[in-house]
């Protein structure tokens, strides 16, 4: 039997991969970054879901060093692929809560992006993995998995966040 | 109506040379089905029947190693209905069974056999074997594949260029590289020339890449600048590179080449100086590795390998992988990460780099004028080096019209 416990959590948890996607959509570069915990990792495989990113390329594969360094570079107006910004509009459903380990939450959801830029509209499916951490009362994202259905093909810029 | 040869002038070339599919059909004969075009590395297939799927041009081809060890380029193509025989990226296998009718091929592409042969009464099994590059040749480990039955040995081809690859690899301390870690595959929405002069064009990086340069402190930005003392050369034969030398031998720092110092790479330094004398391995470790652009698809970007793939007028695919140096495990962790960081799709330097493929291909389609791209950046001061090449300053364009008149003979010729 569901406890109206969990269900006041799953809901937390929806609202939370809700809001990432709006802020990605809505290039809210500082407001998305702030959701990432101090050892947060941003990875997108190449070739598969289940390579190992520490032998194999990775479209991205971000400790959160590297995340701060992507947010920089958009910051400075040069990064040209994203000026003007791609227009977004994502989807993002199936949110389902794998997992609650003490304060961590294993959540997958899919998600289905419309992309309009000076290229053309390009649409990006993926399935993600988050991995959901409470730190002092609020959610954040320790891990991100984006697992594009076409990684495995030759892809387009994928500059904006995804 | 013009030729291509007519379209490429001294300073300048014709807009069309980028968007015209009749331009490019030719280039696919008179190019990429002619001359040698970089293929895979050995050590894709390290082991007897290994095989690996690479392309050539537009084409599928298998990379194979047979039980002899020779390497072999089959076409992926059913010599029965034209089916593709093999929907695998890689694995290991002696032959391959079509799975439309069941003919089998071995690995070096011999027809081994067809289900109820007895409907193939009198038919001579040796002339249906797969399609195969009839030229496989290699240099240091690098495969290439020419269609044309006849033409210049691959070491011909290659004239100069294998001064580049002999750095590259003597910056391994095995002397070896090797390409282990996946391909990238970057598409643009652009010809493949805009890539070729885009490797070697030391004039970009300054502000395609002005936004990374910045917020990561590289010095990058400053190897190709006014005050530079690198230089642009045109090696003949198409290929063309940035020499970025003399300025690390200006500064003369261990692996300054790599943005980091000798300190911070124990291991491999160790190996290095093991391998090659301590005075040797640091020249080595000052100089760094080749910036080369090896026509028409192999660009060796210091520390990682570009595959270019065209596949229309307007359309081209990259791959891309990060170097690995043999017996080299610090310093290939390091490789990777700043690969991963810098090139394929979301790429801190690639992504804008397409960016540019992407806008200078729709500047140039259609009857937009003016029709001519000026390529005449340091003509004036172009000059022979000690060796007789022609060379630039770090920004000049003489790497592009290396390429071109390299292209114009190609295309001139029956």
């Amino acid at each position: 039997m569901i406890e109206a416990q969990d269900l006041l959590l799953f809901k937390e948890i929806e609202q939370f991969v809700y809001r990432e996607a709006r802020l990605q959509d809505s290039h809210e570069y500082d407001a998305w970054e702030a959701l990432w915990t101090d050892d947060g990792m941003y990875w997108i495989p190449a070739n598969g879901d289940d390579i190992d990113p520490e032998s194999q390329m990775s479209i991205i594969y971000d400790n959160r060093s590297r995340i701060a360094l992507r947010i920089k570079q958009f910051h400075t107006g040069k990064r040209h692929t994203q000026t003007p910004r791609s227009r977004l509009c994502r989807v993002l459903s199936n949110v389902e809560l794998l997992e609650s380990t003490g304060n961590e939450y294993r959540v997958t959801a899919n998600s289905m992006i419309f992309e309009s830029n000076a290229r053309g509209d390009t649409i990006w499916g993926a399935r993600t993995e988050y991995l959901l951490r409470r730190e002092s009362d609020a959610l954040k994202m320790a891990k991100k998995k984006v697992m594009l259905s076409n990684n495995d093909k030759p892809l387009y810029t994928l500059s904006f966040l995804v | 109506m013009v030729t291509a040869s007519e379209m490429v002038r001294t300073d300048s070339v014709h807009g069309a040379l980028y968007s015209d599919e009749a331009i490019f059909q030719a280039e696919l004969e008179k190019i990429w089905y002619r001359t040698w075009v970089y293929v895979g590395h050995v050590s894709e297939v390290p082991k007897p029947n290994d095989f690996v799927m690479k392309v050539l041009g537009p084409q599928q081809v298998l990379m194979t190693r047979d039980r002899k060890g020779e390497i072999n380029l089959l076409l992926n193509r059913c010599a029965h209905r034209g089916n593709q025989l093999c929907m695998e990226q890689k694995g290991n296998r002696s032959s391959f069974t079509c799975p439309y009718h069941g003919w089998t091929f071995s690995n070096t592409g011999q027809l081994r056999g067809f289900p109820f042969a007895s409907g193939y009464d009198g038919a001579d099994r040796s002339k249906l074997g797969l399609g195969h590059v009839p030229r496989v040749a290699q240099y240091r480990g690098f495969v290439f594949g020419s269609f044309a039955a006849e033409g210049p040995s691959l070491e011909e081809h290659l004239g100069a260029a294998r001064d580049a690859l002999d750095r590259l690899c003597e910056t391994s301390p095995s002397g070896e590289v090797e390409i282990t870690a996946g391909f990238l595959q970057h598409r643009a929405k652009s010809n493949w020339k805009f890539l070729v002069e885009n490797e070697t064009d030391g004039y970009h990086p300054q502000f395609v890449h002005a936004s990374i340069f910045s917020v990561a402190k590289s010095g990058i930005g400053e190897l190709y600048g006014p005050q530079s003392t690198a230089v642009a050369r045109d090696l003949g034969d198409g290929h063309t590179e940035n020499d970025l030398r003399p300025e690390f031998r200006r500064i003369g720092k261990p692996m300054n080449w790599f943005g980091t110092n000798a300190e911070r790479l124990p291991e491999y330094v160790a190996s290095m100086k093991a391998a090659y004398g301590e005075e040797r391995a640091t020249q080595i470790m000052i100089d760094g590795t080749p910036h080369v652009m090896i026509f028409p698809n192999l660009f060796i970007a210091e520390i990682q390998i570009f595959v270019i793939q065209p596949l229309a007028a307007n359309e081209t695919v990259q791959h891309v992988t990060a170097l690995q140096f043999k017996d080299a495990p610090d310093l290939n962790r390091r490789l990777r990460q700043q690969t991963m960081g810098s090139v394929g799709p979301a790429g801190f330097l690639l992504a804008d780099d397409a960016e540019m493929y992407e806008r200078t291909q729709r500047g140039v389609t259609g009857a937009s004028k003016p029709e001519w791209n000026y390529l005449g950046r340091g003509l004036h001061r172009e000059r022979r080096d000690e060796n007789g090449f022609l060379v630039g300053d770090a920004t000049d364009e003489v790497t592009s019209r290396g390429i071109w008149r390299h292209y114009r003979s190609l295309m001139e010729a029956g």
